[in-house]
């Protein structure tokens, strides 16, 4: 029998796993609380998370370009993306907290770029009505990852750096009492017991084949979530970037930032013509140009023109160019072209997109400056997730919170740029207090079960103990493929059913998985252990799409191929059955309340007169 | 498709080899995706390190051929068709397995380093910093922490210059905070004292290295050397602040 009595063991108030955006901001929101010991565990490096890819900037009603924003008019278009199956309360909190959350990241030492008057810059970005988004040139997300690492590393957090969470224990009551977690580098396992557990994992693009997502995106908070018998959230709602790389194929998803389209540029097909003006939906039109003249003023700044179609929200456009690449009309090696050379000059291009022009520079050899780029979708984030109350980000499990991608709700089935790394200092701001206050409420440490400890090393160990078994490479290399084909960007019923099929197929050759070598630092074993974190997110992916018979935002049925009101009702949740299968339930929604219900549906005409008048009453009390 | 010959190196800090492997290259590959072909066929557990795979989190950072490089961001049509390609972890620091470097080393500096401190008052309202006067901190701020600069340098590469020395990536990230124009910590004392500027000679071979292309010897480690020289050794500026006080 396996002896834990040498596993060394650590005890926190609050212990965040994952330390990109969210995981720093709910470790350092922890820590501001006298007499709370904080941990904080990380799959990478401090400081490698995959926030740190995060380009285009943060949306914050900051007002610094256009005075007329406010968090009335962000919350409308955050509502609008998600095609109003957004968590109403979550669009509501994000859309108020992010400015100070922005502001409070440049007194923790964010270099942001300046307004003219030296203050926050801000930029256009799809479906946001005004500039919003606070940015540093085309590397926004190392800025805040730095900034907050930099500040962390002050505020007594216990850090433990290429650490893997394998999975939860729960005391008899049900309650999170720890999580038991892996050195990758010498494979010692460490138990840390905790009143409360945040996660802050992100999502799980790992799933497909295209992904802009790194080697971390295996679900990894979904899967241990899930299995402590959580709830998992819109998971059918998989955003897929419309411009990732196409080519060279080994650069094939790697993120083009949206801030391309923001600073001007323009997408083409091969027969070069702007396609984007024939894919303009109904409820954008009044609020979108329609001629190429009305989106050239509106780029020197005339504020009486309407946005250019290319700032249409990202499911519209990476649907968009998918029905121009499959009608014969994609550019060379199957994507759309990408063009701001003939929009802005060679300087402005390296000043505003630097990591843009390196990256095209060095990867493809091609200079953006003087060429169009070739993009096409790409697998970028989970709008779906952990499913939280919105107002204390807890979890269906008691002491479990979660935030950041890892959480579901707030985008709904679509996601708007740059309202991800807001989303990242709101709610993991929020979810760090929250949990304070939890563990506070408890007298002592809930119990870690031995029993359930055992369980969890017992099944990382057999991995790399059995004789012989399946290579966990190929078997994820089969489930993107599947995931690719069979439930990517445009889904059919048949298709999905295949998904499936694979998924339970390859669950079962997952249970007899083999890594070779020993347990330090073993990359196969890694592997390996994500893979059941993938396989449940994909799972669940798969059965959400399944179920939900119409297409909303990113989730695009072939055979359903409108939005239906009656799905507007509807949540889709994915948990864990009494007999151990995953179980896909519709979920009626809260009825929204009516004044959010009101500035939701106001037009934006309405809107803005009365910021108008709120910001106007405000301005003659100061 | 053709195969090539790469040898990467296989062990720990006290013993290992380089091992030949074979791997067909295709269009567009990156000495990263070799590696990663090799590890999911010839080779589950060679341990290495990535994020990103697109330059900007600093993980993939190894020798090739000798030189430091970001393994993400080296195109295999850089070589020569028939060159053998020789892989191996960074020398500055010791190896944990194959070409995984035990880096903990640059995040002790880090954490020595007085963080942006300003003022209670600034902190009341929205900071107003013209884009000039914030250009050369952004310069700064764009260092990905790869540490192939700290890998370069010859003091750090030293085990003892290891310990006098913070090394070019923690200079540039003092200067970045001594030129934040909000910034009110005053860290000349600790930039000679703690983190040993006068140990730098100036040989450059940092900025040579650095992916970001900052210029970390001119714009950073000279300008605060300058720094320490007014504080501690211009005999007309101690004058002064003996008469005038410390600013």
């Amino acid at each position: 029998m396996l002896d834990i009595s040498d596993i060394r063991r650590i005890k926190f108030d609050v212990l965040v796993i994952g330390a990109g955006g969210a995981g720093l901001s709910a470790a350092i929101a922890a820590s501001q609380e006298k007499n709370i010991k904080v941990g904080l565990v990380c799959k990478s490096l401090l400081g490698k998370a995959h926030t740190v890819m995060a380009e285009g900037g943060m949306a914050a009603a900051l007002g610094n370009v256009d005075n007329r924003d406010d968090w009335k008019i962000h919350f409308r278009d955050t509502m609008r993306g998600g095609k109003m199956l957004n968590n109403w309360k979550m669009a509501e909190i994000h859309a108020k907290d992010a400015p100070a959350r922005v502001r409070e990241l440049e007194h923790w030492g964010a270099v942001f770029d300046r307004t003219k008057d030296g203050l926050i810059n801000q930029r256009n970005f799809g479906g946001h009505r005004y500039p919003r988004l606070a940015h540093v040139g085309d590397r926004t997300g190392l800025e805040m990852i730095r900034t907050l690492q930099d500040h962390g590393i002050h505020q007594g957090i216990d850090i433990h750096m290429e650490c893997t969470a394998l999975d939860i224990t729960k005391d008899n009551s049900g309650r999170v009492s720890g999580i038991v977690c892996m050195y990758r580098e010498t494979g010692e396992f460490i138990i840390f017991e905790t009143k409360s557990l945040i996660f802050a994992t992100g999502g799980a693009g790992k799933s497909w084949e295209v992904t802009s997502n790194s080697w971390e995106y295996t679900g990894d908070g979904y899967g241990m979530a899930y299995e402590a018998g959580a709830e998992l959230i819109d998971m059918e709602f998989n955003q897929f970037h419309p411009t990732g790389m196409v080519w060279p194929p080994s650069v094939k998803g790697i993120l083009v930032t949206e801030g391309v389209r923001g600073e001007g540029g323009i997408l083409k097909n091969s027969q070069g013509k702007r396609f984007m003006f024939d894919y303009i939906p109904e409820k954008f039109a009044n609020e979108t140009a329609d001629t190429e003249e009305e989106a050239a003023r509106w780029l020197r700044g005339d504020k009486d023109a309407r946005r250019p179609p290319e700032l249409l929200t990202r499911d519209v456009v990476a649907r968009a160019i998918n029905t121009e690449v499959k009608a014969g009309r994609g550019s060379e090696h199957g994507g759309a072209y990408l063009d701001i050379a003939t929009q802005r000059n060679a300087e402005d291009i390296k000043k505003k997109l630097p990591s843009m022009y390196h990256q095209f520079k060095v990867l493809a050899e091609l200079d953006i400056t003087k060429q169009p780029m070739e993009v096409g979708p790409t697998c970028h984030y989970f709008m779906g997730g952990i499913k939280v109350n919105a107002e204390t980000s807890m979890t269906t499990v008691k002491g479990l919170f979660a935030c950041g991608e890892a959480a579901g709700g707030m985008h709904g089935a679509n996601r708007l740029g740059g309202n991800s790394l807001s989303d990242l200092l709101v709610f993991g701001n929020l979810s760090g207090r929250k949990a304070v206050e939890y563990s506070k409420n408890l007298k002592s440490y809930p119990k870690v079960n031995d029993k359930d400890v055992k369980n969890i090393i017992k099944k990382a160990t057999s991995i790399l103990n059995r004789e012989k078994g399946n290579n966990p490479y190929l078997i994820h290399e089969d489930l993107q493929k599947s995931m690719q084909y069979n439930v990517g960007i445009i889904r059919t019923k048949k298709e999905i059913i295949d998904g499936v099929n694979t998924i339970n197929n390859l669950k079962s050759q997952f249970k007899n998985v083999k890594a070779p070598g020993t347990s330090q630092f073993n990359p196969g074993w890694h592997e390996a252990i994500a893979l059941r974190n993938l396989l449940i997110s994909s799972e669940a992916v798969a059965k959400s799409a399944l179920l939900r018979e119409e297409s909303r935002g990113a989730h695009t049925r072939e055979d359903f191929p409108d939005e239906r009101k009656e799905w507007l009702e509807y949540n889709i949740i994915n948990k864990k059955g009494k007999d151990g299968e995953m179980e896909t339930l519709k979920e009626k929604r809260n009825e929204p309340d009516t004044e959010l219900n009101r500035i939701a549906n106001s037009s934006i005409e309405e809107l803005e007169k009365e910021v108008k008048k709120d910001h106007n009453k405000l301005m003659s009390k100061v | 498709m053709k195969d090539r010959d790469f040898k990467i190196y296989r062990g720990d800090n006290e013993r290992g080899e380089l091992v030949n492997y074979k791997c067909k290259v295709t269009e567009g590959m990156v000495v990263l995706d070799v590696i990663h072909r090799i590890q999911a066929d010839q080779a589950n557990d060679l341990a290495c390190r990535w994020n990103c795979k697109a330059g900007k989190c600093g993980s993939c950072s190894i020798e090739i051929n000798g030189k430091p490089r970001l393994a993400c961001m080296t195109r295999m049509n850089e070589f020569d068709d028939t060159e053998k390609i020789v892989i191996t972890p960074l020398k500055s620091f010791p190896v944990l397995k194959d070409i995984v470097t035990d880096v903990s080393w640059n995040y002790e500096q880090n954490k020595k380093i007085i963080p942006f401190s300003p003022s209670k008052k600034d902190k009341e309202k929205d900071f107003v910093m013209m884009q000039k006067d914030v250009d050369r901190v952004q310069h700064f701020r764009k260092c990905i922490e790869c540490y192939l600069c700290q890998n370069m340098c010859h003091v750090v590469r030293d085990n003892d210059g290891k310990k006098n020395f913070s090394g070019p990536r923690f200079m540039t990230r003092l200067a970045s905070l001594e030129m934040h124009p909000m910034d009110k910590a005053d860290r000349i004392g600790d930039i000679r004292d703690v983190h040993g500027s006068g140990m730098c000679n100036i040989t450059r071979c940092c900025t040579e290295v650095c992916p970001e292309e900052i210029q970390i010897t001119d714009d950073a480690i000279i300008p605060l050397k300058e720094r320490v020289i007014d504080r501690f050794y211009d005999p007309v500026m101690i004058f002064f602040r003996k008469i005038f006080g410390k600013n």
